[in-house]
C-alpha cells in the first residue's frame, strides 16, 4: 500500500486515541501496593484483564491493569485507569453504568450531566456498538474494576 | 508441499454462479467469504430442494399413509441412501443422522462409551480437536470412569505417532476418536496407518471428519474405521443435520441414546423394545427438510467430483501459503506435509481479533478466536489466531485480497 493510503475505511472503530493506548498504554502495570484485585475473563474470545485498585481517602487512587487482549481491550483499560483515578466509588459506579450505555448504543442519552467530561474521555470507544462481539471487549475491563470494588476476585460475565 | 496439478477443468466462476450469497456486497465492497470452515454458503439447488418439499409435497415421516407423507419419507430416506454412497458405505442403515457432529460424538459417547466400554478402559483423542470431541468424551470419563489419554501433536502440528502408539501399548484403550482434519491447522490425519495401530491393539476408531469431508473423498471401507461422524451445514448443506456412521455389528451392540417416537418397535408400561438400526438411534421427528436438503447437497459436491475440489483447494492452499509467507509479521501455526484448506495464522501487530474486525471493514470474513480447540492455542502458547478456510467458490482473487487486507492492517497498526 502506499503511504497514501488513508486508512478510512479502517477508522471508525480504531480512532488514533484507541490505537496510541492500545499501543502504548500508561497505566498497564501490576501495583505493588493495592487494596483490591479483580479478574476479568471473555471465554468467548479469550480475552483476559486482571485489575488492581489503590484507594486514596474516600475514592480511588490510582488503577493499574494486565490485559491480555485485543486493541480495544486494552485500550479501554488505559483509558479506564485514566478517568477513574481521583472519583468517588459512587461516581465510579455511575461512570460505568454510562459507558456501558454507551458502548451498547454509540451515545450516552440518560447520562448525568456531571459526567460529561469523562464520557467524553472515552467516547472514541463508542465505536463498537457497530460490532456486538466486540462491546464485551471495551466493558470486560470495567467489570473487572466493579468487581474489585465490591470485594469480589473476579468479574461476573454478562 | 505435494500438490496436486489441477487437471480437471474447474470453472470457478461458474461454481460462483451457483451460490446465490456471493453476489453480495458488504459494506460496499465484494463480499470475501473465507470462513467456510465454519460453515459453508449454500448452492442453489440446496435451497430450491427445501423450498419445494416445503411448498408441493411437506408432510411427517415415517408414519403418514397419504401421498404427501410417502413422497417426503422418500425424499428423506434418499438423504440416508446419498449419504451412504458418499462415504462408501457398506448398508444404507448404518447412516444414523443426528443434529451436528456434536450430536454424533455426544450419541456416541453415550451409547458406546458407557454400553460397550467398561469402566478402567481408555479412550485416545488427539491434542488438535474441537471442544465437542473433548469435552464428551470428559463427561463419559467423570461419569463412568473412562480414562482420558491425549496423544501429543508436534511443532509441526502433526500427530506425533510415536506418542500415539505408545499410548495404546498397554492394550486398554478400547475407542481412539480423532480428527481426520483440524479445523485450526488444516492437519490431516494419518487415518490409515491410525486405524491399523489402533486395530492391532484391539481398539475402535472413530474419525471426526467435520472438515476432512469437505476436501477429501470418505470411504469408510478403505479407511477401514469403526465410526465415521460428519456434519452438513460444512458441507454446503443446511444445518441441523450430522451423520455417524458406524458398523453395524457395532450400531447393533449399541443401547440407544434417546428414547422416544420413531425409535421403538413396541412400547408397552411394562416394557418398550427398540427398532432396528439406525432409527434405534434417531429418536423423535427427525431434521427432514435439512436431511432433503443435505442429499441436494451431496449430489452437487458429487457433480463437482472430489477430484476436482481438492485439486482447486490445494492449488488455492498453496497460493495463499506463499503469498502470506511473503508478509512481514504473519506467523503461519503448524506445517503439516498432509494438509487442506485451512489456515490459522497470527500479525505481529494486531491481535486476531482486531485483525478480523479490520479485514472485515474491507469486506473480507475471516474467523478469530480459539476457534473452539483452545488445548491447541495453549499447546503453540496463543490465545487465538485468526483463519480463513476455502471452499469451492474460493477465488485466488480472494486470497490476495485477504493478503492485501493484512498488509493494509499491519501498516495501520504501526
Amino acid at each position: 500500500m502506499s503511504p497514501s493510503d488513508s486508512f478510512d475505511d479502517l477508522r471508525d472503530l480504531y480512532q488514533e486515541v484507541i490505537l496510541d493506548h492500545g499501543r502504548k498504554p500508561r497505566h498497564a502495570i501490576r501495583l505493588e501496593e493495592f487494596d483490591a484485585t479483580a479478574k476479568g475473563d471473555n471465554p468467548m474470545c479469550g480475552d483476559r484483564v486482571q485489575v488492581w485498585v489503590k484507594f486514596a481517602d474516600d475514592g480511588i487512587g490510582r488503577v493499574g491493569f494486565e490485559a491480555r487482549g485485543c486493541a480495544i481491550s486494552v485500550a479501554s483499560a488505559d483509558l479506564m485507569a485514566e478517568t477513574v483515578q481521583g472519583r468517588t466509588k459512587t461516581d465510579t459506579r455511575a461512570l460505568f453504568a454510562a459507558f456501558r450505555d454507551m458502548a451498547r448504543t454509540g451515545t450516552c442519552q440518560a447520562c448525568d450531566p456531571s459526567l460529561a467530561e469523562p464520557i467524553e474521555r472515552l467516547a472514541p470507544l463508542s465505536g463498537v456498538h457497530e460490532y456486538p462481539s466486540r462491546v464485551k471487549c471495551a466493558t470486560l475491563p470495567w467489570h473487572a474494576l466493579i468487581a474489585a470494588l465490591d470485594g469480589a476476585k473476579e468479574a461476573s460475565s454478562e | 508441499m505435494n500438490v496436486m496439478t489441477n487437471l480437471v477443468a474447474f470453472d470457478v466462476t461458474r461454481i460462483r454462479d451457483d451460490f446465490p450469497i456471493l453476489k453480495q456486497t458488504i459494506r460496499g465492497k465484494p463480499l470475501v467469504f473465507l470462513d467456510s470452515a465454519a460453515s459453508a454458503q449454500k448452492p442453489r439447488v440446496v435451497i430450491d430442494a427445501m423450498v419445494q418439499a416445503m411448498e408441493t409435497q411437506y408432510a411427517n415421516v415415517h408414519r403418514g399413509l397419504y401421498w404427501m407423507s410417502e413422497r417426503t419419507t422418500e425424499a428423506y430416506e434418499a438423504a440416508r441412501d446419498a449419504t451412504a454412497a458418499l462415504m462408501n458405505a457398506n448398508n444404507r442403515s448404518e447412516i444414523v443422522f443426528t443434529g451436528n457432529s456434536t450430536g454424533a460424538i455426544n450419541l456416541l459417547a453415550h451409547s458406546y462409551g458407557r454400553g460397550v466400554l467398561r469402566p478402567g478402559q481408555a479412550v485416545v483423542i488427539s491434542g488438535m480437536e474441537h471442544h465437542s470431541n473433548i469435552v464428551p468424551w470428559q463427561m463419559l470419563r467423570d461419569a463412568h470412569g473412562i480414562e482420558l489419554r491425549v496423544a501429543p501433536v508436534t511443532d509441526a502440528g502433526e500427530l506425533d505417532m510415536d506418542a500415539f502408539a505408545a499410548l495404546l501399548e498397554d492394550g486398554k484403550v478400547g475407542l481412539v476418536a480423532i480428527t481426520h482434519m483440524s479445523n485450526v491447522l488444516g492437519t490431516i490425519t494419518p487415518a490409515e496407518r491410525i486405524v491399523k495401530i489402533a486395530h492391532a491393539h484391539g481398539a475402535k476408531v472413530m474419525f471426526d471428519g467435520s472438515q476432512a469431508i469437505v476436501h477429501r473423498k470418505i470411504d469408510v471401507q478403505a479407511l477401514d474405521c469403526d465410526f465415521y461422524v460428519w456434519t452438513g451445514h460444512k458441507l454446503y448443506g443446511p444445518t441441523g443435520i450430522g451423520v455417524m456412521w458406524g458398523r453395524k455389528e457395532l450400531l447393533e451392540r449399541m443401547p440407544p441414546f434417546m428414547g422416544g417416537g420413531d425409535m421403538i418397535s413396541s412400547v408397552s408400561y411394562e416394557k418398550s423394545t427398540w427398532a432396528a438400526v439406525p432409527h434405534k438411534f434417531e429418536a423423535g421427528t427427525p431434521a427432514i427438510l435439512e436431511g432433503i436438503g443435505l442429499k441436494a447437497a451431496i449430489d452437487y459436491v458429487q457433480t463437482i467430483g472430489y477430484g476436482a475440489m481438492a485439486a482447486h483447494e490445494a492449488s488455492l492452499t498453496e497460493h495463499a501459503l506463499a503469498r502470506l509467507a511473503g508478509v512481514d509479521g504473519v506467523r503461519v501455526l503448524g506445517q503439516a506435509q498432509d494438509r487442506g484448506g485451512v489456515i490459522s495464522f497470527t500479525l505481529d501487530k494486531a491481535h486476531s481479533h482486531d485483525v478480523a474486525t479490520l479485514l472485515d471493514r474491507q469486506g473480507i470474513a475471516v474467523r478469530a478466536g480459539h476457534h473452539c480447540a483452545e488445548p491447541l492455542m495453549r499447546r503453540f502458547d496463543l490465545d487465538s489466531t485468526a483463519r480463513a478456510s476455502f471452499g469451492v467458490y474460493t477465488t485466488h482473487a480472494e486470497i490476495d485480497a485477504l493478503v492485501d487486507g493484512l498488509v493494509r492492517v499491519r501498516e495501520f497498526f504501526q
